[in-house]
């Protein structure tokens, strides 16, 4: 079948401008990417909201629910989910997360009475048990994305019981499975028991285009810093949900010892989350409050512009299935350190890596790229004719081959 | 023979909170304690009149009232530079009224710090400066000297008597703790060790606490408090001894028990009572000092204050935040003053005030529940982040100082 021809369901969770994070972009572009070759796509979000730049796809609101309460259940956490049997939640409780997802099936149970579709590409677990629905009802293909699994956001083996199984349910259920790394098919593999042919990685790209929007940057929205700058100080950044995925302990402790030898760093933290206390915390106990920035979540333009303000963007995270941000701090000027066990260091060479827990070896690659000119000048060169190389347009068709190979369902 | 007294000390203060100061205002707007919105816990001007109407006036009157009623009746009041300085730019009759009470003559001033603040134990030169900054405004708004001293809540140590003394002092406040006291008793006049020349008061902590903090709680086994019980507690407290210091918040009358507590009927059927005895007075703090000799000696090597379950400075300085903040804030002393501008020397002194490092406090529990009751902010950890972005504005604002003179 051609793809030209072809009926999307798409089941996310989030579209910008009203997402917390990086699944919500990824979800627009490679959407934009597959309707620029002519698919028809039907995504289903789980708030009410308008979209006033998204004219390429049919976008189906679940819920009557805003997108600011829909933050509120988080759209990352599981920790929020607590115990609750499926059987228990009531679809009429929009204050509870599998009141919200039990109501997100109905939706998708009703539209695809309305409009079979050819193929069903859910995202992640929170749409796992509406796309294993959807298939029961239309016996059409199912597709489950993996862009983070429990594993990557609980940093441990101690995630929510009841999310491991319904990740499990669906990667069972799923007739192909994308994952954004082979991090994290990996993960699939190792913890999930899933056979490794049945798992097709297809890292995310960056639409560079949509940076070109006549921005420019503004020195004075991180006026002190630029000052700082000016005084030859070198600003690292790092750009982020602070939970305990994104390993931004050992961060701040590398920053601290990197503090020690080299004074002239300080550190923008942008971003909220449960560890915001414990952390404004620890830069105190290490000492080094007065080198730490927290901005809060930052969207817009002080959210472009933390990327522009920074010369080295650290993700430090314990475990990142993909991390968009790493390709855009490249876009806008920075030198890369990155864990060994974030996704986007397998499309990239030109960066530093280390492992999540060897502080030391950050604090040195931090310093190392501080007090070298030809060094830092060079990773931001090389890193920019890397990324620009991994295109959504790619993307799309990996996923148009994706679709086609899957024999139920699809007729050529 | 002296008469039985009882010494009331009572302590007027505001601070300039912080604003919701973000790293997006450092380096750009330097306004740190002009929250715009009105209805908000840091903004400071809505706190003040908010507490003016609750506590300052309606207190001012009841204690008009008792001098009038009572020519025994006297008081003390410490009243800090930035309650002064706020008071007349938002309500000045407030410290008309205070003016009113001084004019008596029966009411008498405590000297301090000029910004409530912590100088003491980071800064004596600084510290110097606001002590006589505060004299001079004393003298300035309401005429008078300053001849007995108390340090920000009450924190006092050895060498602070030292100082105090050598400052030309006569008396100065401090608490009577237990652990300190040991055997002896608040109700008399002491000598601050190693001093020749300078008494000390003892807050009587049970007394002053019922009022200050039970008063109007109904879990207390004493509740509802009446003016008959309470004035035959201080009777058996004080027996043949000198005098009962009762020294707490001026704002316990209003502002911390409500005015539907009873408070103000409450004190002053008191003092009526108090005072039905003809053997019975109310001296000011340099009275009780001139009336009495001190009967021995009280060391309190290790700072002791009136805060808090411990006594000491923990709510201040306990957690890395509040020492972080602390030292930063002292680093800039010598710069600071350098730069001899007026605008710098305020907002720096006014960072000073011992409060923002109070809101950074996070033991909570028992003694946090007070602390979250007084903060104007979310959590101890947005108070460090604001303090922090303006202390680096100040910064800024000096270095750009400098580069524009040199």
């Amino acid at each position: 079948m051609q793809l030209s021809k072809m009926n999307i369901l798409m089941l996310g969770w989030e579209l910008p401008p009203h997402n917390s994070g990086g699944l919500g972009v990824a979800c627009y572009h490679m959407s934009k990417a597959l309707a620029m070759r002519g698919a028809k796509i039907d995504f289903v979000i789980p708030y009410t909201a308008s979209h006033p730049n998204i004219d390429f796809m049919n976008i189906h609101c679940a819920t009557p629910l805003t997108p600011l309460q829909r933050y509120g259940l988080g759209a990352y956490d599981s920790s929020k989910l607590l115990n609750k049997s499926f059987t228990k939640a009531d679809m009429n409780d929009l204050k509870d997360m599998r009141g919200v997802q039990k109501r997100y099936i109905k939706f998708v149970e009703y539209l695809v009475g309305e409009k079979c579709p050819d193929v069903i590409h859910a995202h992640d677990w929170l749409t796992i048990e509406a796309g294993i629905r959807a298939k029961e009802l239309t016996d059409a293909p199912l597709i489950v994305h993996v862009h983070a699994t429990e594993f990557d956001r609980s940093g441990s083996d101690n995630g929510n019981p009841l999310v491991h199984e319904i990740e499990y349910q669906g990667l069972m259920m799923a007739d192909r499975i994308i994952a954004v790394s082979n991090i994290t098919k990996g993960i699939l593999v190792q913890k999930y028991g899933i056979p490794a042919e049945k798992i097709e990685v297809v890292h995310n790209a960056i639409d560079v285009a949509s940076f070109d929007d006549g921005y420019v940057y503004d020195y004075s929205t991180y006026r002190y810093l630029e000052s700082l700058r000016y005084a030859g100080y070198t600003i690292v950044t790092t750009i982020t949900r602070f939970t305990i995925q994104k390993g931004l302990v050992n961060f701040m402790r590398a920053a601290a010892k990197a503090c020690s030898k080299y004074d002239k760093i300080v550190f923008l933290l942008a971003g909220d989350g449960e560890q915001r206390d414990e952390l404004i915390r620890l830069s105190a106990d290490l000492g080094i409050s007065d080198k730490v920035f927290f901005t809060g979540f930052v969207r817009g333009k002080q959210w472009r512009d933390a990327y522009s303000v920074g010369d080295i963007f650290v993700m430090s995270s314990v475990s990142e299935p993909f991390g968009l941000t790493a390709l855009e701090a490249a876009h806008h000027d920075n030198a890369l350190i990155v864990t060994r066990q974030s996704g986007v260091g397998e499309v990239l060479n030109s960066i530093f890596r280390y492992d999540f827990w060897d502080e030391d070896r950050l604090a040195d690659q931090i310093i190392g790229i501080a007090t070298s000119q030809a060094l830092n000048s060079s990773l931001k060169q090389n890193v920019k004719n890397e990324y620009c190389k991994i295109s959504w347009h790619d993307v799309a068709t990996k996923f148009y081959n994706i679709y086609n190979s899957m024999k139920q369902g699809v007729v050529s | 023979m002296s008469k039985r007294g009882i010494v009331l000390y009572l302590h007027a203060h505001q601070p300039y909170r912080v604003r919701k100061y973000s790293v997006f205002d450092t380096a750009i707007n330097h306004d740190y304690f002009n929250e715009r919105v009105y209805e908000t816990r840091s903004n400071n001007e809505m706190i003040f009149k908010k507490v003016a109407d609750k506590s300052y006036r309606p207190m001012n009157q009841v204690l008009e009232k008792l001098l009038e009623r009572h020519p025994e009746f006297k008081v003390s009041l410490s009243i800090t530079g930035t309650f002064i300085d706020q008071a007349l730019s938002w309500t000045p009759d407030v410290i008309e009224s205070f003016k009113k009470l001084i004019n008596t003559g029966r009411v008498e001033i405590v000297s301090e710090t000029y910004y409530h603040s912590l100088a003491f134990f980071y800064s004596r030169s600084e510290f110097e400066r606001q002590v006589e900054a505060h004299k001079s405004k004393i003298r300035e708004i309401f005429g008078v000297e300053t001849s007995v001293f108390r340090n920000t809540e009450l924190s006092y140590n050895d060498s602070l008597a030292k100082w105090a003394e050598e400052y030309g002092f006569k008396g100065i406040l401090a608490e009577g703790w237990d652990p300190i006291l040991e055997w002896r008793s608040p109700n008399y006049v002491y000598r601050p060790a190693g001093t020749n020349n300078i008494s000390l008061l003892l807050k009587n902590y049970r007394l002053s606490d019922d009022v200050a903090f039970r008063f109007s709680d109904k879990g207390w086994s004493q509740w509802p408090l009446k003016a008959e019980s309470y004035t035959d507690w201080v009777n058996v407290s004080l027996g043949d001894k000198q005098i009962v210091n009762l020294f707490m918040d001026y704002e316990t009358f209003g502002e911390h028990q409500w005015e539907d507590t009873g408070i103000f009927d409450f004190y002053e059927d008191f003092v009526s009572r108090w005072l039905q005895n003809e053997y019975n007075t109310f001296y000011t703090v340099s009275e009780a000092v001139d009336e009495f000799q001190p009967v021995g000696e009280i060391s309190m090597p290790h700072t002791v204050t009136w805060a808090d379950s411990e006594r000491d400075l923990t709510a201040w300085l306990g957690n890395s935040m509040q020492q972080e903040a602390l030292k930063y804030v002292y680093e800039l002393e010598e710069d600071i003053m350098r730069s001899d501008d007026p605008e710098l020397i305020s907002d720096w002194r006014k960072l000073q005030i011992s409060d923002h490092f109070y809101y950074m406090c996070t033991k909570w529990f028992n003694d946090g529940d007070v602390h979250a009751y007084f903060s104007a902010y979310d959590s101890p950890y947005d108070a460090f982040l604001y303090y922090m972005n303006a202390l680096r504005d100040l910064r800024w604002r000096l270095y750009h100082k400098h580069l524009t003179e040199n």
